[in-house]
């Protein structure tokens, strides 16, 4: 099934203070408290885990699959991002993770990041291929696909439109699997090993293709100390599993994308704020002769995401003592698969989810009224109300979804107003 | 209930990290109010250019904006050196901008040409040592 709008962020109530941190931390102003609970708007939400980062109380929890799903499959591919190599000290060689995958319980393993060297391939062709786009932007990061689609329609048209790296793995590695096995594909489980909860969102409910390939999705931070034991067992002998090198592994990390372009002009930006102001600049035309634009929602790129173990910063050395002494590119398209099949089958379309009124009309007279009552409230943005600025309770308001009083100062007043008329009853 | 919404800004003088605040926050708008992408395209980039241009040669001023359901007009006045010459100025790749602005990547000469590009309606007035009123216009459909 794919809704249109999910999200991978979950609340657990017991633990929620109904504090504003995270009102105050989303980036696309999707958080309330209302009832003393935090409220996440889907329509709004982007999944970029800064409201998972922030929360103090650890009450947003990132929905993600346990590894025990491995046991509903007759047979597992495991995909492991590229950033999951970053996690590890002194890791010289990937075979020893990919191999100590397969003594966890998966049956198979299919690197991300060999999927992402077809991409690179692919988009070469693409932003040359495309000048009148330029800039291409990067659809990898499902988070700032989704800020486009809601914020941005104007460069929703320099969207690269070819599949992420783990989607078009998980086809591949499924068409493996069934190869080698024989089973019929729904008896085969995709398994990505995923540094964010975002990709729980891009599984199930895609954009760019209909129906993901993608089975499950578990976190690295799981993965990574069932790991470790079965990588001491394999360092001195791993299989050759690895189907990647230097640009696959570079997709971990912020600018790893836009380097296997090969291209000069190309911007790189990571830190969900950043990118939005990117994004701003873009749409404004402010910035020149680029040709390609790297987003990543999380700071560091992929090894930053909240499923992950390590710093980022870290994990960024890691990666890049990792990949210092490998081939450039292990995998290519030709004989691995076809052009067509790499790229995008569903449009992505703007979906003006912020909108306020049902016309321009009542749009216009919402607004008015937006704008009248951010005059009468304090202006001091304290979230005391659930809402993260005055100005979006007053949207709140206008949209039927709060009330004047729900801010506090206003509220004083109002009480101090109604002591004075009682003060006055009395006196008479 | 009203059909226009009625906006006013000051831009300030000399800083060009504000500039782009007024048109920033029109774009947002417009957004917000679902106005056609192409619509708020234009708008946000005539008016970013007029706001540049308002701090790179006149020491700021205000802009006025009125949306409604058919248009958004938009006023920007200022109490500057005036234009000299509106037809030169009105040149591709002609400014006046001082080195300094220059060296920050501004005064390209494609301020007004912009200007007048993104805009459906366009008009200025300009008196020498009083000042200039910019008035452009763009219509919703």
């Amino acid at each position: 099934m794919n809704e249109k709008f999910f999200t991978s962020v979950n609340l657990d109530a017991d633990l929620c203070k109904g504090c504003i941190n995270c009102i105050k931390r989303c980036p696309t102003q999707a958080i309330r408290v209302r009832n003393g609970k935090a409220e996440i708007t889907n329509e709004f939400c982007i999944d970029c885990g800064e409201c998972i980062r922030i929360c103090p109380h650890h009450a947003k929890l990132p929905s993600y699959d346990k590894l025990e799903v491995l046991k509903d499959y007759e047979y597992t591919v495991a995909l492991p991002a590229p950033a999951l190599y970053g996690q590890f000290n002194n890791l010289d060689d990937v075979n020893i993770v990919l191999t100590a995958l397969k003594r966890v319980g998966f049956d198979d393993v299919y690197e991300v990041s060999g999927a992402a060297e077809l991409v690179s391939e692919l988009s070469r062709e693409y932003v040359h291929n495309h000048p009148e786009l330029h800039p291409i932007i990067s659809t990898a990061c499902p988070s700032v696909t989704r800020l486009i689609r809601v914020r941005f329609p104007n460069l929703i048209e320099h969207l690269l439109p070819i599949k992420p790296p783990v989607e078009l793995a998980a086809e591949l590695a499924r068409e493996r699997a069934v190869k080698k096995t024989g089973l019929p594909p729904e008896k085969i489980g995709i398994i990505f090993l995923s540094p964010c909860p975002s990709k729980v969102t891009a599984m199930k409910s895609p954009l760019g293709t209909e129906k993901s390939n993608i089975d499950a999705v578990c976190a690295i931070k799981d993965i990574y100390t069932r790991l470790l034991p079965e990588m001491k067992a394999v360092a001195d002998d791993p299989e050759e599993l690895r189907i990647s090198g230097k640009i696959g592994i570079s997709w971990g990390t912020s600018g790893g994308e836009a380097s296997g372009l090969l291209v000069e002009n190309y911007l790189a930006a990571d830190g969900i704020e950043n990118v939005i102001r990117v994004l701003e600049d873009l749409e404004d035309e402010k910035l020149d002769n680029l040709e390609f634009i790297e987003l990543n929602s999380c700071n560091g790129g992929c090894v930053g995401g909240v499923l992950t173990v390590e710093n980022p910063y870290l994990a960024m050395v890691k990666l890049k003592r990792l990949r210092k002494y490998m081939t450039v590119a292990k995998s290519h398209v030709e004989g691995v698969v076809a052009e067509e099949d790499a790229y995008w089958t569903e449009e992505v379309t703007y979906e003006p989810v912020f909108k306020l009124g049902t016309d321009m009309k009542d749009s216009i007279a919402r607004m008015a009224r937006v704008e009248e009552l951010c005059e009468h409230f304090p202006g001091l943005d304290c979230g005391s109300c659930g809402a993260p600025t005055c100005k979006a309770l007053a949207e709140d308001i206008v949209r039927g979804k709060a009330r004047e009083h729900d801010c506090i100062h206003v509220l004083k007043k109002y009480i101090h107003h109604l002591s004075d008329e009682f003060s006055k009853l009395d006196g008479e | 209930m009203s059909d226009t919404i009625k906006l006013q800004y000051t831009v300030s003088t000399d800083d060009f990290t504000r500039a782009g605040e007024a048109s920033g926050d029109v774009k947002r708008k417009l957004k917000k109010m679902g106005s056609a992408p192409e619509v708020v395209r234009k708008v946000a980039i005539a008016m970013y250019e007029g706001e540049i241009n308002m701090v790179i040669h006149a020491n700021g001023g205000t802009i006025d904006v009125e949306i409604t359901p058919e248009e958004i007009l938009m006023v920007l006045q200022d109490s500057g050196p005036g234009i000299a010459d509106v037809e030169k100025a009105m040149q591709a790749g002609y400014s006046t901008a001082p080195d300094r602005v220059r060296a920050l990547g501004f005064g390209a000469g494609m301020g007004l040409p912009n200007m007048k590009q993104y805009s459906d309606e366009m008009e200025i007035e300009t008196t020498i040592g009083v000042g200039t009123k910019v008035t452009m216009k763009v219509f919703q459909t």
